[in-house]
């Protein structure tokens, strides 16, 4: 008996508007994955789902199709921007079993979850735009704006992307996509806001700041939607790499120093290696407002504190060593005051088996002792069925009322509560096979008296 | 001290002309008036007060002798009976009296009911005064008490005490008027080559020893005299049979509150051009230890002359015809035992000064200028200037608005505001100003505020005290400065900084981010010293988030709490939910916290319809039995959902049933309109028929 892994089938984006006559299909297609698959299969497969789309339209109009189910597969259909469509079809694992002397497959369907999948589709357009722009904004690029551009873009991006896509991996905290603040006091929080602002005066080219303490958002100036891309590329490929490449140079992670002088521990990740060395900025698209501003994003770090920049004009070799020097020495004495204030709190955390994950939809909070710190992908302290029941649960409290709670009993004695009030959900799970309802409920009362007492939450 | 002007060697404090100071004069002269012409720019940080005590300038009959402890000038005019004319701020006295020779020394007692005269260096006479009929004669004197000694001067300590300094010691007298009787108190012997006396804080410096360098203080209190050990100040090389340290050089005033000494240190002939000459200044500590404790640059040689105004060292210089100044209070360079200044601000000469003299035409006036540093000045402490030739009498005063200018360092500027008079108004404008320059000046805003609320706080804890008498517990950062210092000190509150400098800025043309950059700043360091923020920051700091749209801004601050816990500022953030969805979350987070908002939030979920969590959130708290039951049920009951109503009534009615063993409400909370709605709906036979389309559309609701 084995079983199959959940494997990415096709990946697709078309624009059925551009072919209008018979025999100009394969116009409509902008991108394909896997490349090797034959033009005719592709056609096939976008005809299949133009069908399914607008057969289901006539049923609902005005609402498009989100996903369908088939036995084998998963398939999921977002339309990002007018006529533009992903989709995503996803394998669904199976259990090879033997009856009879006769091999044959039984399909767990129940292990892919379609509001995972559907982030997942979200996740990959929002990290396209934010560096590449939206569809429309290379289309009517003033210079070399075109379908050919625009596929060119779509195979340069994602080729590379969806290799490093990992499905199985995916769970809950892919579907919130959250933020996770780092609890600071007032005072602390103040001076990294008003350093940020003085970094802000003096250099008039940045626009926005973001301050990160290891994997925690301090303060943001983008507005959260921009910020939970940013900040999922940051912590979950950025900063990722960046460590790994320090370990593999012998390096001490964050006590390398830095390029420009030998008194502090600033460095650029992304900007310039050393004095000479000017390297290509990363470009990002920000879409506050309905025109997008293109900026070029700096990533600068000292020891556990990382500051984003998003700056507009071309940057010389001056302005890097000039925010250097700035940046250096006053952030290493901001980040030890940070430090020094995160290891009271540290002293509280951690305890006991009851693991919880709290999401705030309004500001994109999350917090989860359910998973590794940093490393998210590697491990979880909470098998996949309580995530996936956790997903589950998530899912149907969007038809409930605000105000609702979940106590469920797993065939493993996992209890799990999902527990929601103004507009934040709460969920909780404990492995206890004697507890009662009652006593769950009392540990739910007492963890939320412990974690959430400053908010409303009843 | 007593000064003769008609004998140029006596007074110490002339600024008599050498050879150098001459050629040098004229070199400045030229030098300044190209300044006047091309500059124009009104740069004079020290002026003459506009009103100098005018008095009748000494000549050949005319004798002016001026007392600085009483700050009194007396014109003596000789020949048969003395008249006598005496002139102050306050005073304008002339009396007369019997010649009876030449007078080295007259002064006033503090109640100016004796005067003491000094004819001879052997003795002092004494007559009584009276504002009323004058002197009342006979005269009564005292000799000193030493033999072969000779007086050097004599001052009024306390009262009629009056202490004789000779070169021999120190005699202290208390004259008795009424019985007109000298009765010896203390005596003291030392050798004495010349002395000076502090009014203020009643310290006599004696010079003793051959050389001159070696110092004795002396504190004289009502009836006795303190010695406070010796000290020497360093020899410089000077002329065979000239003291090193000579009375001329030397100062004694208070700089905030500590009596100190304040000494020009030339430079000896060899590098007499190659640096400038120092002032040392020696603080003396709670009367018992004196120390040297600061040194200032002059970068500069020739004649000085030093006053005090308002805490500040004011150096004149007369070859230059220029004044600088220097503030003891602010930072310098350290050297472990003392400190180095250098002044505040470029050498600037006085501001000009004209006299109105009566014009060639009777009736007729014309504005003279004064010859300023003039070879007939006389300066004595803390601000006195005065000019024999004229007969007028200065303060010199500090002109700060144009010294402001000249200040380029802005945390250094205000940090010396801070510790001036009468300077609030100033110190309000220049931190204006450099709002108003954002964002260049964001930088030193950290610093600026952190010195204003340093000096806050300790102003708070002192209030603190003085209200509970217990000390406030203290931030652990912050060492709370002494009292004493405290007072020399004026600083911005909240409300000086909200009503004068922030209030404004919202309506000037200067962009929003620089308001909120500039209160989140003030807020840092109000909240790192300590102190509680005021809630109009708290409320502007939100509208001005608001009114730019940086509501994820706003969002960040109260999710770290940065804005303290209000009701007002929960209804405030209840009413910008239209623009900002999340607002009304953390209006009832906020209300949560304040832990007695149980009503308010009660209303906010009705307010929402959410009526289930209305009543667990009564029930969570203990409060389900004061509860107003009307407001539940008619939320219910437009809510239009029957088993919602149902649900509501029922808790009510059990909430009834365990207050008065009775299901029914009570008449006073007027529930009949709900009683009535619930039979309609549940109990049909009830049903008298009225009010059915209420029913029937409740009906088609539940079908539907």
């Amino acid at each position: 008996m084995s079983k199959s892994e959940v494997t990415l089938e096709h990946f697709y984006i078309f624009n059925s508007t551009y072919a209008k006559k018979e025999g100009e299909e394969k116009n409509k297609i902008l991108y394909y994955h896997p490349p090797k698959t034959d033009i005719d299969s592709q056609i096939r497969n976008i005809g299949l789902t133009e069908a399914i789309i607008k057969f289901t339209e006539s049923f609902n109009p005005g609402q498009t199709c989100d996903y369908c189910h088939t036995h084998k597969t998963r398939q999921i259909y977002y339309q990002p921007e007018p006529n533009f469509w992903m989709v995503m079809i996803i394998g669904v694992p199976y259990i090879t079993k033997e009856k009879d002397g006769n091999e044959y497959m039984e399909y767990q369907s129940d292990e892919v979850l379609n509001s995972t999948c559907q982030s997942i589709t979200k996740q990959m357009y929002n990290i396209f735009r934010l560096f590449m722009g939206s569809f429309n904004t290379i289309l009517n690029e003033p210079d070399y704006g075109s379908v050919t551009l625009l596929r060119h873009k779509l195979d340069h991006f994602y080729s590379r992307y969806l290799s490093s896509l990992k499905l199985n991996n995916c769970d809950i905290v892919d579907v919130f996509q959250g933020l996770q603040f780092l609890p600071l006091d007032k005072v602390t929080f103040l001076r990294v806001q008003c350093f940020m602002n003085l970094l802000e005066s003096t250099f008039p080219q940045i626009q926005y700041t973001a301050f990160l303490y290891n994997d925690q958002l301090v303060w943001s100036g983008l507005e959260p939607e921009s910020m939970q891309v940013v900040y999922s590329y940051l912590v979950n490929t950025l900063l990722p790499d960046y460590l790994e490449k320090e370990l593999e140079g012998g390096l001490m992670p964050n006590h390398s120093i830095s390029p420009f002088t030998t008194s502090h521990y600033g460095k650029f990740i992304t900007g310039p290696s050393s004095v000479n060395d000017v390297k290509k900025l990363p470009k990002v698209f920000i879409y506050h407002s309905i025109k997008p501003t293109q900026l070029y994003l700096i990533v600068y770090r000292t020891l556990s504190a990382t500051v984003c920049l998003f700056v507009n004009n071309k940057i010389n070799s001056l302005f890097y060593s000039s925010l250097d020097a700035f940046l250096g020495v006053q952030l290493t004495s901001l980040v030890n005051e940070v430090a020094e204030e995160c290891s009271k709190h540290a002293i509280m955390a951690t305890d006991s088996s009851t693991k919880y994950l709290y999401f705030n939809k309004l500001n994109l909070a999350y917090k989860s002792t359910m998973h590794g710190d940093n490393r998210r992908f590697l491990f979880t302290n909470a098998t996949p069925e309580v995530l996936r029941i956790i997903t589950d649960i998530n899912f149907d409290s969007q038809r409930l009322n605000e105000t609702s709670e979940i106590i469920i009993k797993t065939m493993s004695d996992y209890w799990i509560v999902g527990k929601l009030s103004n507009l934040r959900e709460f969920y909780v799970v404990m492995q206890n096979k004697n507890a009662n309802i009652i006593e769950i409920d009392e540990e739910v009362k007492r963890l939320c008296e412990q974690h959430l007492k400053s908010i409303f939450f009843h | 001290m007593n000064i003769l002007f008609q004998s140029v060697n006596s007074s110490k404090h002339f600024l008599t002309q050498s050879y150098d100071s001459v050629l040098k004069r004229n070199e400045m002269s030229t030098a300044s008036e190209v300044i006047d012409v091309e500059g124009g720019v009104d740069d004079h940080y020290l002026e003459l007060s506009p009103e100098p005590v005018k008095f009748e300038p000494a000549d050949d009959v005319t004798d002016v002798f001026f007392d600085d402890s009483k700050q009194q000038v007396f014109a003596i005019r000789s020949g048969g009976v003395t008249g006598v004319l005496v002139k102050s701020r306050e005073h304008n006295i002339n009396f007369r009296m019997d010649d009876k020779g030449p007078v080295i020394s007259i002064k006033f007692s503090p109640d100016m009911n004796i005067l003491a005269i000094q004819r001879t260096v052997t003795s002092v006479e004494f007559i009584n005064y009276d504002s009323n009929s004058s002197l009342t004669g006979p005269e009564y004197s005292q000799s000193c008490k030493s033999k072969n000694a000779s007086i050097l001067g004599f001052v009024w300590t306390h009262g009629n005490e009056i202490l004789f300094v000779t070169d021999h010691g120190v005699e202290l007298f208390q004259v008795i008027p009424e019985k007109r009787i000298v009765k010896t108190l203390k005596s003291l012997s030392i050798p004495v080559n010349w002395f000076i006396f502090c009014p203020q804080s009643h310290v006599v410096l004696l010079s003793s020893g051959q050389q001159g360098v070696l110092m004795q203080a002396l504190y004289i209190t009502v009836g006795n005299l303190h010695k406070i050990p010796k000290f020497e100040m360093e020899a410089i090389a000077s002329k065979p049979g000239k003291l090193a340290v000579s009375e001329r050089d030397v100062a004694l005033g208070i700089l905030y509150g500590v009596p100190s000494i304040i000494v020009i240190r030339h430079q000896s002939g060899d590098n007499f051009c190659s640096s400038g000459a120092f002032v040392h200044v020696y603080t003396i500590h709670k009367m018992v230890v004196i120390r040297k404790s600061h040194i200032l640059k002059l970068d500069m040689n020739g004649r000085f002359a030093i006053n005090v105004v308002d805490n500040i060292i004011i150096v004149h210089h007369q070859a230059s015809r220029t004044s600088i100044i220097f503030d003891i209070m602010l930072p310098g360079v350290s050297d472990g035992t003392v400190i180095h200044h250098t002044a505040i601000a470029p050498p600037k000469p006085i501001k000009p000064y004209s006299l109105r003299v009566p014009g060639p035409n009777i009736s007729e006036y014309i504005d003279e200028p004064c010859e300023l540093y003039s070879p007939k000045w006389v300066v004595f402490q803390p601000n006195i200037v005065i000019d024999s030739k004229l007969g007028c009498l200065w303060y010199v005063e500090l002109r700060l608005s144009s010294l402001v200018k000249l200040m380029t360092d802005k945390v250094q500027l205000i940090e010396f505001l801070m510790q001036r008079k009468n300077s609030k108004q100033l110190l309000i404008q220049i931190v204006k100003d450099l709002v108003m320059k954002m964002p260049a000046t964001l930088m030193d805003l950290p610093a600026i505020f952190n010195k204003l609320n340093t000096v806050y706080r300790s102003h708070l804890e002192n209030e603190m005290q003085s209200v509970i008498g217990t000390p406030l517990q203290s931030n652990a950062k912050i060492q709370s400065s002494g009292s004493n210092e405290l007072k020399y000190k004026i600083f911005l509150d909240q409300s000086d900084i909200y009503s004068h400098i922030l209030s404004n800025l919202s309506e000037s043309n200067i962009d929003s981010k620089m308001l909120v950059w500039i209160l989140l700043e003030y807020i840092r360091s109000l909240s790192e010293h300590g102190i509680p923020v005021q809630h109009y920051l708290h409320e502007l700091i939100i509208t001005t988030l608001v009114h730019k749209q940086a509501y994820y801004q706003l969002h960040q601050l109260l999710q770290y709490h940065v804005v303290s816990d209000s009701k007002p500022l929960a209804c405030l953030l209840l009413s910008l939910e239209n623009h900002y969805p999340a607002a009304h979350q953390l209006a009832l987070d906020m209300l949560k916290r304040l832990g007695n908002a149980h009503e308010e939030i009660v209303e906010v979920l009705l307010s929402k319809g959410q009526i289930l969590p209305a009543l667990r959130y009564i029930r969570g708290v203990g409060m389900v039995d004061q509860a107003c039951s009307r407001k539940f049920l008619e939320v219910a009951k437009s809510a239009n959902d029957p088993i919602l109503f149902y649900s509501v009534y029922k808790f009510f009615e059990q909430r009834n049933l365990r207050l008065h063993n009775s299901t029914g409400f009570p008449k006073s909370e007027r529930c009949q309109p709900y009683v009535q709605h619930f039979k309609q709906l549940f109990l049909q036979s009830d049903n008298n028929g009225c009010g059915n389309s209420d029913t029937a559309s409740t009906m088609s609701n539940v079908s539907s």
